[in-house]
């Protein structure tokens, strides 16, 4: 497949690991922000392929593990609603909520749809006058610009049935959050690609004089990552903390302006709960006062909630990289995709769903299943 | 949240088990098979049916007969390549097929909406009379009910279908032993991605279409090799990680299988990479795996490339004393990744 394959060509990685393997001299802890990276990693086996000097530890980058609790029930609360059409991303239906997650509101009768975009969402609220569309978004600066081009397609078109459920998380304060932490261990970033495509990486520049880290931002093809790993080993053997861009193909300094004027337009900074986490300052985006009327949890009149999450599940460890995912208790007994004991189990993108996946057969022999696969 | 204490630990709490049919329990991942275990096995277990192969095999008066069903609720009703007649003639006649039996006689049975085109149900009947002439079988009994508007997507069919089993051929998904290959038979994920592609409205610049097709005529070629063929499934709903996964779940086996071996077509692995699916876990409709002894994987193998639905065929991988109940592929970067059976339906990712 033309543009992807060259990103995916064996004899290139093994010459790129030969390289890490060379100039490797201690251990290093880097951390990938973004859950399509961390998919990638452990699908393609990195950890196999790496020297063990190399730990990666996985971040808090996966929207779907990260949406509070207490949004998740808003719109299991609103997807309940006998004259609503509910619209959502795919893997935010299994994401449980306090009591159930959006396919059991589907099936208790609801009217839950899986989209690929936002603008199917403002179609269905075009053609169906009558009900009320609300569209849940979830997601990092990677998915701001087309909810707040949503909201300002219905606003255009006068749509007066069309709602957003945002819910929208930035990725810098997070990293402030992890690095100012007195147990924080990681030492490098592999920065989100997409992220960056949108809003750039010059403010990642500040984060990485400020906490002295190298950052690299980097793309999602296996090739992308560990070119970034071996930009990130380069300088940390020579004591280097730059902001590198190995995902030049897709990521400029400033970004996407045109799309950053419509966030602004539509959204504004604030303070932001991260479902295993906690509340994170200045960490999120709402919608503004002006749009008002498309905002879903103004216009539904919800309560703001708290809700107590499970003390068992290390999520937020494994969110923050003090933990992986493998020494967590619960992992592949008592947790698994079809039975989420936390976010981080429930979408693709998720560590714990990740190693569960593919990386299972790693785990210590508590596991129902062998630890060790050998070659035939 | 002070920046200087330490991180604390919090997580969601579990859902409870569910009290009702979700979709993901239709989708032939692990929710189905905790359906079949839970509700179906302890309500009408017996030796017969507790082979949970994709067809029954029974003697009656000496003579092996094979019998399976099947439903098809697909949407949209016709798609590139193929349309649920079709696909439902097909589907019947490929479970008996995988139990090495020569499918004989189909039943018919539809459940028609209200207000359903009659041309539509003209067609797809034209259709499934063409399908079962091609595949030498018989549609010789059928019902008719039919629903209010709304109640049902233009039709289901209910096909079931009996076939006679060779004397001696004993196949089961129980029978796969290490050192065996595992062979299959051509590209994965065509059916799947071209009925999401029709549904979805999604372009893309060549038409994919579904590979439904009737699979007995390249199981003949492959018994009569004389090969000793342990078991074979059509890796349908779940895709070829389901398939496996079950054959090594009832073997109590391991299975290696290699990302290289595997053929995606291009234009399914490009909208697969785009929908942010795995082909590994779609839906096919003329493909079939098999495994066999090593000794005559080569000769089952070049047997199959004669038959039109086996050009492709290849051997994937082996089946391995190690990590029984578990299959795990090989990457093309020579790691290792587990390929599990899924909880329910693959879902789209957000990014």
């Amino acid at each position: 497949m033309k543009y992807i394959d060259e990103f995916r060509n064996p004899k290139i990685a093994h010459k790129l690991v030969d390289e890490i393997t060379r100039k490797v001299s201690r251990e290093w802890t880097m951390m990938e922000i973004c859950g399509g990276q961390t998919h990638t990693l452990v699908r393609y086996g990195f950890e196999e392929m790496l020297p063990k000097q190399i730990n990666l530890v996985h971040g808090p980058g996966c929207p779907v593990c990260v949406t509070p609790l207490e949004v998740v029930d808003k719109a299991i609360e609103i997807a309940s609603m006998p004259d609503v059409i509910f619209v959502s991303y795919g893997d935010m239906l299994r994401v449980p909520g306090s009591q159930k997650d959006l396919f059991h509101v589907k099936a208790d009768g609801g009217d839950v749809r899986v989209v690929y975009t936002p603008m199917e969402a403002v179609k269905l609220a075009k053609a169906n006058p009558e009900k009320k569309v609300v569209f849940f978004g979830i997601g990092f600066e990677t998915t701001a610009p087309p909810h707040a081009m949503a909201v300002l397609a219905a606003k255009r078109e006068g749509l007066k049935n069309f709602y957003l459920l945002a819910s929208h998380v930035l990725v810098p304060p997070a990293i402030r959050t992890l690095l100012d932490a007195p147990n924080n261990c990681v030492q490098a970033f592999i920065a989100p690609g997409h992220v960056c495509t949108v809003v750039g990486f010059d403010q990642y520049e500040s984060l990485a004089k400020k906490y002295k880290v190298p950052i690299v931002v980097a793309g999602f093809e296996p090739l992308d990552l560990l070119e970034a790993i071996h930009m990130l080993v380069m300088q940390l053997e020579e004591g280097r903390c730059e902001v590198q861009n190995q995902y030049a193909r897709s990521v400029t300094r400033y970004g996407n302006l045109p799309a950053q004027r419509a966030v602004e337009e539509v959204f504004e900074v604030c303070d932001r709960k991260w479902r295993g986490i906690g509340e994170i300052p200045l960490s999120g985006m709402r919608i503004r006062e002006e749009f008002a009327a498309f905002d879903a949890e103004r216009v539904f009149g919800l309560e703001d909630r708290t809700v107590e999450e499970s003390k068992e599940c290390i999520a937020a460890q494994v969110l923050m990289g003090l933990k992986k995912p493998l020494d967590c208790p619960a992992f592949g007994t008592r947790c698994k995709p079809e039975m989420p004991l936390g976010a981080p189990m429930v979408s693709p993108e998720g560590a714990c769903s990740a190693y569960y996946q593919y990386k299972r057969h790693l785990a210590p022999s508590a596991l129902p299943v062998d630890t060790h696969v050998g070659t035939d | 949240m002070s920046t200087k204490t330490e991180l604390t630990i919090t997580c969601p709490a579990p859902i409870p088990a569910g009290d009702k049919i979700l979709l993901g329990h239709g989708s032939g991942g692990k929710l189905s098979a905790q359906l079949v275990e839970r509700v179906f096995l302890p309500a009408f277990g017996n030796p017969t049916l507790d082979q949970l192969n994709d067809q029954a095999t029974f003697a009656i008066d000496g003579v092996r007969l094979a019998m399976t069903t099947d439903s098809f609720v697909v949407k949209p009703l016709f798609f590139p390549g193929g349309d649920i007649g079709s696909l439902a003639v097909h589907g019947t006649v490929n479970d008996l097929a995988m139990g090495g039996a020569q499918p004989l006689f189909l039943s018919v049975a539809f459940i028609l909406e209200e207000g359903l085109p009659m041309e539509s149900l003209q067609k797809i009947a034209d259709s499934m009379h063409r399908a079962a002439d091609a595949a030498g079988v018989q549609i010789v009994t059928g019902d008719t009910k039919v629903v209010e508007q709304g109640k049902g997507d233009g039709l289901f069919i209910n096909t079931s279908g009996i076939g006679v089993v060779p004397n001696g051929l004993m196949l089961g998904s129980e029978k796969a032993k290490p050192g065996d290959k595992i062979i299959l038979s051509g590209s994965i994920g065509d059916h799947g991605i071209a009925i999401l592609a029709q549904r979805e409205g999604l372009e893309f610049e060549t038409t994919i279409e579904s590979d439904t097709a009737p699979l007995h005529k390249l199981v003949d070629a492959m018994l009569g090799t004389g090969a000793a063929i342990r078991c074979m499934r059509d890796p349908t709903r779940g895709g070829l990680s389901s398939s496996l996964n079950e054959i090594a779940t009832r073997s109590q086996v391991g299975m290696m299988i290699e990302e290289e071996q595997i053929v995606v077509r291009e234009e399914v692995r490009g909208a697969c990479e785009m929908l942010g699916l795995d082909p590994l876990y779609v839906a096919n409709e003329g493909k079939m795996i098999s495994i066999v002894e090593a000794a005559a994987a080569d000769r089952v193998v070049a047997a199959m490339r004669e038959n039109v639905y086996g050009r492709e065929a290849r051997v994937i991988g082996t089946v391995t004393e190690k990590h029984p109940g578990t299959v795990v592929m090989r990457t093309a970067f020579g790691t290792t990744r587990i390929v599990d059976m899924l909880a329910g339906d693959q879902l789209p990712r957000i990014c």
